[in-house]
């Protein structure tokens, strides 16, 4: 990737962060009732059989409600979900190589089952990154992971997740660091093996030094392993009609095939 | 009894490859005392200042802060009563937003969040960047991360400021505006510092190291007058104070 690439891409990590701060109301609800409906999301789009598609289409009303209710952008989110994109392209495409019945007829060409099961693989990870990342976008990560605490993470867990995340952006920003001082020195020369393994190396151990540095001056302000967001944390009747409204809806659509229903209620109002 | 207090008595330190930062360092600082410690790169001032907030443990002698040794248990009081201020704000500054970032510590002691929301305007209007609350820090300039650096540790509402570098990174304009910022603190004030001119300015009293040991605890001037001790532990003349003859004073 190049610099200003990899420069974008972390701008745009850190922007995920700042959207957290918003006022809408899904950015008030306590963040408990935003991980559990995420979880709930979650598990019902990973539980399909895998040649499922159809089923799994009606799902995005949840990401693309959020958005439009919480007033994010649209193009950053989807630049987000993009990036899954070729991780689960990787995943399916054994699938598509070794499944090779013919599972559905279209127009004469036969449709395999792998390459229909890639396209499930595909749709999920699209699905599930949506909602991850609309879910950090309203919620913001220190709020998660408190969330996730109350819930019945062990504490240590979810401190690390947290941690994971901080450090993440520390590496992004010493990878920039780095990714510039080659390239302005390397006369356009591409790197070798052997010193992308050196460069590897030694973001490591940048990085390693940073992060410490970072802790001590969370310790330095009497961070303990709590978190304290300043967020509301009251789990009221807003936050119930939001788990139990998103919840029973996925669980219709997990259940009951919509898009066939949609689908014979249509063709039969043609006839 | 008074929280302001700092004392280092025998404080000796050795890393785990034998090095020895730290031999033997002793010094009381008191109530409202602006201190300077200086020293050429690898004097041990960074480890000196590790120690006062209780990041790490000497390997013999203690800390005393207002009267109480720092240990295990009373590291979150001393926490609180030592504020320190990183070299680079980029260490510091790790919350979305300037307000969060500032809010980070209030939060962390417990505090309600109308407390919070009063400490945090007071902090940022008192280093003059509440326009940038709702910013995220890294938009902000080095001067303003500085002061959003030391907005976040005021808003704890430390009886003793420590500071490591805090001139370093800023352009002339930002660094006067610091300056002029630090001087109004009535803190007691602990600078590292190889801004010698900010040390003449800020600091009555300085103590300098030289490989781990306190070569020279007294008045600034006269330290950076004593120009065979100056040699010895690898120091110049702040500056200002260059042109005057031997024994003179420079400009201030």
């Amino acid at each position: 990737m190049s610099t200003p690439a990899v420069l974008a891409s972390l701008l745009d990590f850190r922007r995920l962060d700042l959207l957290a701060t918003g006022e809408s109301a899904l950015h008030r609800l306590d963040a408990r009732a935003k991980v559990v409906t995420t979880l709930v999301f979650v598990v019902c789009v990973m539980s399909f059989g895998r040649h499922t598609v159809a089923p799994l289409l009606p799902f995005f009303v949840f990401p693309i409600a959020i958005i439009g209710a919480a007033g994010l952008p649209a193009r950053l989110i989807w630049r987000k979900i993009v990036l899954v994109l070729p991780i689960a392209l990787l995943i399916g495409l054994p699938n598509a190589l070794f499944d090779r019945e013919a599972l559905l007829d279209v127009g004469g060409v036969g449709v395999s089952g792998g390459w229909i099961s890639m396209l499930s693989i595909v749709l999920r990870a699209m699905l599930a990154a949506a909602a991850s990342i609309v879910l950090v976008a309203i919620t913001g990560f220190p709020a998660i992971c408190g969330a996730l605490e109350r819930i019945g993470m062990p504490r240590p867990l979810a401190v690390q997740l947290l941690f994971l995340y901080r450090y993440l952006a520390v590496l992004g920003e010493e990878a920039m660091r780095m990714a510039t001082a080659h390239e302005l020195r390397s006369s356009g020369q591409p790197m070798s093996i052997r010193l992308y393994g050196a460069l590897i190396g030694r973001l490591l151990l940048r990085t390693w030094d940073r992060a410490e540095r970072i802790y001590l001056a969370m310790c330095a302000r009497g961070f303990t392993g709590d978190f304290r967001t300043g967020q509301s944390s009251r789990f009221g009747w807003p936050e119930i009609a939001y788990v139990a409204g998103w919840c029973g809806l996925f669980l219709l659509l997990r259940m009951q095939d919509v898009t066939h229903w949609l689908g014979a209620a249509t063709l039969g109002a043609l006839r | 009894m008074s929280h302001h207090l700092v004392e280092a008595r025998g404080l000796t330190h050795v890393y785990e490859d034998d090095t020895v930062a730290l031999r033997d360092v002793s010094f009381r600082i008191t109530h409202g005392e602006s201190v300077a410690i200086i020293g050429a790169n690898g004097a041990g001032k960074s480890t000196l200042l590790m120690h006062l907030n209780g990041h790490l443990t000497p390997s013999s002698g203690e800390v005393r802060i207002g009267e109480t040794p720092l240990t295990k248990e009373t590291l979150p009081a001393i926490r609180r009563t030592v504020g320190l201020v990183f070299q680079d704000p980029d260490d510091q500054l790790f919350m979305p937003t300037v307000y969060d970032d500032v809010a980070f510590g209030p939060r962390n002691q417990g505090l309600p969040e109308a407390e919070v929301d009063r400490r945090v305007r007071e902090a940022l209007e008192c280093v003059g960047v509440w326009t940038v609350r709702a910013k995220p820090p890294y938009r902000l300039s080095g001067g303003e991360k500085k002061r959003v650096a030391i907005a976040g540790v005021l808003a704890m509402a430390p009886d003793i400021l420590v500071m490591d570098e805090p001139t370093s990174g800023l352009d002339p304009r930002a660094r006067r505006h610091l300056i002029g910022l630090l001087a109004e603190f009535s803190h007691t004030r602990i600078f590292t510092s190889h801004d010698l001119d900010m040390v003449l300015e800020l600091c009555p009293r300085t103590i300098v190291l030289f490989e781990g040991a306190v070569m020279a605890d007294g008045p600034t001037r006269e330290i950076f007058t004593d120009d065979a001790l100056l040699a010895r532990c690898e120091l110049e003349r702040p500056l200002t104070m260059q042109a005057a003859p031997a024994g003179g004073h420079g400009r201030n």
